[in-house]
């Protein structure tokens, strides 16, 4: 018993940071499976994803990035395997996991504002009936600062550019103050400022312990942006740290195609 | 005692006091005040789940069950055949659901399919009705177009009951409501039933619906839904207050609905309630403020104008940059080579103090200058 705490210890060295094996995980998918008709779109799926990374989920069109992090959440219904959020069971770590989906999934003529938006995020926590009071909107307020849209507070959110509703839906994640961040494509359709700002708060996000888990479509910025990453076309790839794994190898894999990218140092 | 009571064409004193002081008249006016409200408020809910034949398909395929419950019963009760219509009004609202997740149709085609079956099926069992020897059977196809003068007391007041019993789960339920109707996948993410909060909300439409049947009809019931939340949503960008208009709304058309109704020979209630709730619809989209066509219309004759302007000013600039004085005067002429130029533009550049006109030479002045160097630095400074 003694030996083997001490064991623990000596593995997880600070310094030892991207060997996945010395980390706690955070998310753990195994053997999972899900399909729409009778193809399926994910095929057998085993991830660790260790704490704290920011990782990016990479694949071509219909490789099931969308519907990993779907089944994940259990938006849609996998036909077999299991998700584990430290250890327990999604199902009762709900809290600690938050979701930015992708910004065209709503209909943003909906009748509400930007800080109604926001304040959604505080629902979890409240549970049924509970009405959101001064401390939510409090929460709230500051989250839409954190994404710098505090002066659009009282906006209807249909007036509001795709970058700013972009960063409504990042303020309703970070307002659920989650371990565990998973987001669709958050920089679809956003000018550099906001692509800029947004890394950012993910940064801030890793620096804060965090783990991220962002569906992205730009390989280039990939070296740049995350530390971790992970290749999928219906069948896991590869996953591991960006350092290690994204080469060309890897990437004419999941693409098919003779994939060359060129790491500007 | 039929409509000649309110025959001919009255003052609207004698009107309002006849609703208080007559019972038939006070009944109708009183459930259709109810009913506009409660399917107004409800009717938000569908529009906003993009969800607006719902309640087309929910109507028809209550047809059936009115004329399974008068097969079994035998009997006219109004409630036993209500009882009926929800029934099937319910089955046919899962089995849309059912067909959407289990099939690849899309949900418009799955309400039509819906629809048009449980009508058709509606309508042959009134006609086998009609054929039978039951002194009874008269009337039944009131329930296609409503007959409000058939309300009675007792059906005012379930409509109330059941608008109040809306009332207070809408009220308890507000915050799932609308974080499921704005994004039904993050909610499930927060750890809420859906299915339950979608339920909830479907059967109470479904329940409005019903109601609605002896007086409005099958085949116009789902304007009554849909009439007064979508002349609401043109009037605020909140939902609770659009609602409450379509709540208001939806009341004030069943109230002139009857009157205009009572007060003329022979109009039956339920086509002109939803004639007024149509009325309302379109002087909403032409008339509100931030959405309606009118003043959209207005703006965008009013930017154009403001951009002619500005490309004006913008091309006097050009011109007056290429000399040392800026304010060294050109020729008018000069101008007409410009395609947006007109004389009022030219003018309305004067009373702005822009430019200074003197004979056939114009010249731009030290603010002109400015502001047209301006012009494009400012609107991107404005963007975020």
């Amino acid at each position: 018993m003694k030996n083997e705490s001490y064991e623990n210890i000596k593995h997880s060295s600070p310094s030892d940071k991207t060997s996945a094996s010395a980390r706690v995980i955070a998310v753990k998918v195994d053997d999972l499976t899900v399909a729409y008709n009778y193809k399926p779109v994910l095929w057998d799926i085993d991830l660790e994803i260790p704490e704290g990374v920011l990782m990016a989920i990479v694949g071509p069109n219909g490789a099931g990035k969308s519907t990993l992090i779907k089944s994940i959440l259990g938006i849609l219904k996998p036909i077999a395997g299991s998700v584990s959020i430290y250890d327990k069971p999604y199902e009762k770590q709900r809290q600690l996991v938050a979701y930015v989906p992708q910004k065209g999934s709503v209909d943003w003529d909906f009748p509400t504002t930007a800080l109604d938006v926001v304040m959604m995020g505080t629902y979890g926590s409240l549970g049924w009936i509970k009405r959101p009071g001064q401390k939510e909107k409090k929460a709230s307020l500051e989250a839409l600062e954190k994404v710098g849209m505090l002066a659009f507070k009282s906006r209807q959110i249909s007036q509001l550019s795709g970058g700013q509703q972009q960063r409504i839906f990042l303020a309703r994640a970070l307002v659920q103050n989650a371990s565990i961040y998973f987001m669709d494509e958050p920089f679809q359709g956003v000018d550099a400022t906001t692509e800029i700002a947004i890394i950012n708060i993910l940064k801030e996000l890793r620096k804060a312990g965090k783990t991220v888990i962002v569906v992205h479509h730009d390989l280039q910025t990939v070296p740049e942006y995350f530390d971790w990453v992970t290749f999928l076309n219906v069948k896991k790839i590869a996953t591991g740290p960006v350092k290690d794994i994204f080469n060309d190898d890897n990437l004419t894999k999941t693409y098919g195609i003779n994939y060359k990218v060129s790491i500007q140092e | 005692m039929g409509d000649s009571h309110f025959a001919g064409i009255m003052d609207i004193t004698e009107y309002i006091k006849l609703v208080f002081t007559d019972y038939t008249l006070r009944t109708i006016t009183l459930g259709t005040a109810i009913l506009g409200a409660v399917t107004g408020m409800l009717g938000s809910f569908a529009v906003l789940r993009k969800q607006s034949l719902l309640g087309d398909a929910i109507s028809h395929a209550a047809l059936p069950g009115i004329a399974i419950a008068f097969l079994i019963t035998g009997a006219k009760d109004s409630n036993t055949l209500l009882i009926g219509a929800l029934i099937s009004g319910l089955i046919g609202t899962f089995w849309i659901r059912g067909i959407v997740t289990k099939t690849h149709l899309k949900s418009d085609t799955a309400l039509g399919l819906i629809l048009s079956l449980f009508f058709g099926f509606g309508m042959l069992l009134l006609t086998f009705i009609q054929k039978q020897p039951n002194a009874n059977q008269a009337g039944l196809d009131k329930y296609l177009f409503g007959q409000a003068a058939t309300l009675v007391e007792s059906d005012v007041w379930l409509m109330a009951i059941v608008t109040g019993i809306c009332l207070l789960v809408m009220l308890t339920f507000w915050k799932e409501f609308k974080i499921l109707l704005f994004d039904a996948d993050y909610t499930k993410t927060l750890g809420f039933n859906t299915k339950l909060i979608d339920i909830l909300i479907t059967t109470f439409i479904v329940l409005a619906i019903v109601l609605g049947l002896q007086t409005v009809g099958v085949v116009l019931m789902s304007a009554m839904l849909l009439a007064p939340a979508a002349a609401a949503r043109q009037w605020t960008n909140s939902l609770s207050t659009m609602v409450f208009l379509a709540a208001i709304f939806g009341a004030f058309s069943g109230v002139f609905g009857t009157a205009i109704s009572a007060s003329q020979d022979n109009l039956s209630t339920g086509p002109v309630i939803v004639l007024v709730a149509g009325v309302f619809v379109v002087f909403s989209f032409i008339f509100s403020p931030s959405r309606g066509l009118l003043f959209k219309q207005i703006r965008f004759i009013k930017n154009r104008r403001d951009l002619e302007l500005h490309k004006t000013l913008a091309f006097m600039h050009h011109i007056a940059e290429t000399h040392e004085n800026i304010s060294h005067p050109h020729t008018i002429k000069l101008l007409n080579n410009f395609q947006g130029y007109t004389r009022s533009t030219l003018q309305k550049l004067v009373d702005k103090d822009y430019v200074h006109l003197n004979g056939n030479m114009w010249s731009l002045t030290k603010t002109g200058f400015e502001a047209a160097a301006n012009l494009y630095t400012k609107q991107s400074t404005e963007d975020e």
